[in-house]
């Protein structure tokens, strides 16, 4: 670590850690719930575990990229944090905010969450995703006002290199498109229409540039391969990714009500969006193949090319295959969309994060490059672990989707919705194993934080082959 | 990325492809999504033959072939900029690379004036699917004219501040290997929405 303020990173990356196994946890208790419908009800009905499962993972994700600007911007602009103070100060906000967003949720009826905070003054909840209180929604935007402020004065005085204006553009958009949470237009259409703005321009818009950012920066630092080689391809990823994301928002819009053409633009702009996640396959292991030297912090290499290829497949493969709006016709909101949406968000932006925390937490643990080997090993054996069980989960949702949208959809003789999902239980059993699979590799992610923290660090014995 | 500095400019000793290889990445990438395009207009027109002869009428084929010549032109501008930078000759280079930069703008120009008169007859988006195709591939095009004109511009400004030697101006075969794809994508778009029948 070459800044003492990038020190701010850890309680985020902790926090974040921390609301990952909340999320999990409901997951299996909604994932359950799929296969034993009284499970736990009416404590935690289907709908709020759904909408703990969901926030929480955006929230932490949010914690995670805060946490990874404050510890890539210092580094990269080469000098200390603006306002480590209004870092931390916002961190805690941001954990209490949530924290009593979550608990709202589970304590009271959604409906008297509304009431009690005073949803009616300004009417922005009961959306999917944006569940969200009024009130915690402004929060939201404090929070990421002082956290611009805070990367962007950092930016101002230091060093501009074109990863750290890649992630502020980034996160600058992150906070801009959140501002259509507000806009809650009466007409469902145009309330559909512009909530995807918030959605689909963070995941397949704004949320790539962070996450081509991070891996450029852990690139650069794990294989000390030049600076300006790895720029030249994140310039080329945001590109196409801009190019083909924006316009690919189309693909949410072919059955709310808009004009036809969106058939033809979300068809064939998002059938592009698949390319730049292949750039950044391609690009990930050039530059490992490339590296001027072996970094002795081999999880986080593991966790890099691990982002690059679990991006491509679940964002790009599985989102490739519902795209077209003729396929996307039988296939909408069917579990097709589930398994594109776990392995995905998985692939992309929980990996991602995890690929920084890798990297950055021994540094600021004090250590100098890496953690000691056993260590590494049960952060490997986590990552095998998380990941095959998520392409489990995703393979068995793919098989759920497939048949449901067979009897369900595709067919002369169309079953019912619960006939249908009666047919497909075994998926969601097999689904629910691979994901206590999930929950044990987390945890033992978790463990290899404790694992061999006394023991030497780990070193590099071999030489680079390519050299 | 290692670079050998040739002391001679002959033809022989550019790498092939020129420009960097990043941006070949691009361009190729940038071709698929215009493939794509072209692919979808050829399917669909082929079945609304009808439609799509009748409302092709529309169009101003004098304008696009004013445009057509513009951009012809302005990549013959680009090549020489690049010919004169091989030679040395600085502020030759720039001026036809300005001179580039001109036809672009004249291309933008004339395509404004032709939407212009679109959405004066009432036509937009929405009146037909040749129209549809039409706007939704001229107006990517258009933006793709835009982009190129910034990375000229760019090349400009770096030549302008002597940024470039005859032993090594990378930058602007790349940034003029991303104008001739736009011009090409052009040669493809033209006659196959103003012309063809």
């Amino acid at each position: 670590m070459k800044y003492q303020s990038q020190a701010v990173a850890k309680p985020y990356f902790i926090a974040a850690i921390g609301l990952f196994v909340g999320q999990i946890l409901f997951g299996l208790i909604m994932g359950l719930q799929y296969v034993w419908g009284d499970f736990l009800f009416p404590e935690i009905p289907f709908n709020v575990a759904r909408m703990v499962h969901t926030n929480l993972l955006i929230v932490w994700i949010l914690f995670g990229f805060m946490g990874a600007a404050y510890y890539l911007i210092p580094e990269e602009t080469e000098n200390e944090l603006w306002s480590p103070k209004l870092a931390l100060l916002m961190f805690w906000i941001f954990l209490v905010a949530g924290a009593l967003t979550i608990l709202g949720y589970l304590l009271v009826p959604y409906a008297k969450l509304a009431e009690l905070t005073m949803n009616d003054l300004l009417p922005t909840m009961g959306r999917e995703f944006l569940e969200q209180p009024t009130i915690t929604k402004l929060g939201i935007v404090v929070v990421a006002l002082a956290f611009l402020l805070n990367i962007g004065m950092t930016l101002l005085k230091g060093r501009k290199t074109v990863v750290s204006l890649v992630m502020i553009i980034g996160l600058t958009g992150l906070a801009v498109f959140f501002l259509f949470a507000f806009f809650n237009p009466d007409n469902l259409v145009k309330d559909k229409f512009y909530w995807w703005w918030v959605v689909h321009l963070w995941v397949e818009g704004v949320w790539e540039l962070i996450l081509g950012s991070i891996l450029a920066f852990v690139l650069i630092k794990t294989t000390g391969v030049d600076r300006e080689v790895i720029e030249k391809w994140l310039y080329i990823i945001i590109a196409m990714t801009l190019i083909t994301g924006i316009i690919g928002t189309g693909h949410h819009y072919y059955w709310i009500g808009t004009p036809e053409y969106w058939q033809w633009w979300g068809s064939i702009f998002s059938a592009m969006e698949p390319i730049p996640f292949f750039m950044m396959t391609i690009f990930a292991f050039n530059m490992v193949n490339k590296r001027r030297r072996n970094h002795p912090n081999q999880a986080a290499v593991l966790w890099a090319l691990g982002t690059a290829v679990m991006a491509f497949l679940g964002a790009g493969v599985w989102g490739f295959m519902h795209t077209l709006s003729p396929v996307n016709y039988y296939t909408h909101g069917t579990q097709i969309t589930a398994a594109h949406g776990h392995m995905a968000f998985y692939g992309a932006y929980a990996m991602i994060v995890l690929t920084m925390i890798s990297y950055s937490m021994p540094l600021m643990n004090g250590r100098k490059a890496a953690n000691s080997n056993k260590s590494q090993v049960a952060e490997m054996w986590a990552f095998w672990l998380m990941t095959v069980s998520m392409v489990f989960i995703t393979l068995f949702l793919t098989g759920a989707g497939i048949l449901q949208t067979w009897m369900q959809r595709y067919t002369d003789t169309p079953i019912s919705f619960m006939e249908a999902q009666s047919k497909i239980a075994v998926f969601y059993w097999m689904r629910e194993i691979a994901g206590v699979v999930f929950l044990v590799g987390l945890l033992l992610y978790i463990a290899s934080f404790f694992i061999g923290r006394n023991d030497p660090e780990a070193v590099v014995t071999e030489k680079v082959a390519a050299e | 990325m290692t670079e050998t500095p040739s002391p001679t400019t002959s033809m022989d000793d550019h790498a092939r492809p020129p420009g960097d290889l990043a941006i070949w990445i691009f361009i190729c990438a940038e071709l698929l999504v215009f493939a794509v395009f072209f692919a979808s207009y050829a399917f669909t027109r082929a079945n609304h033959v009808e439609l799509f002869n009748e409302w092709q009428q529309h169009l101003n084929r004098n304008y696009a072939l004013l445009n057509t010549l513009a951009l012809i032109t302005s990549s013959y501008f680009v090549v020489r900029a690049i010919a004169a930078i091989r030679d040395g000759l600085r502020s030759t280079s720039l001026r036809w690379l300005l001179a580039a930069i001109a036809m672009g703008a004249l291309f933008l120009v004339v395509k404004s004036m032709e939407y212009a008169e679109h959405y004066s007859q009432g036509i937009n988006l929405r009146t037909n699917l040749f129209f549809m195709f039409y706007f939704s591939l001229t107006f990517f095009h258009f933006m793709h004219v835009l982009l190129g004109m910034v990375i000229l511009g760019a090349n400009a400004a770096i030549l302008s501040r002597g940024g470039y030697s005859p032993e090594n101006h990378r930058g602007m075969e790349t940034g003029g290997s991303y104008w001739h794809m736009v011009d090409l994508v052009w040669l493809i778009l033209f006659p196959l929405v103003y012309v063809m029948r």
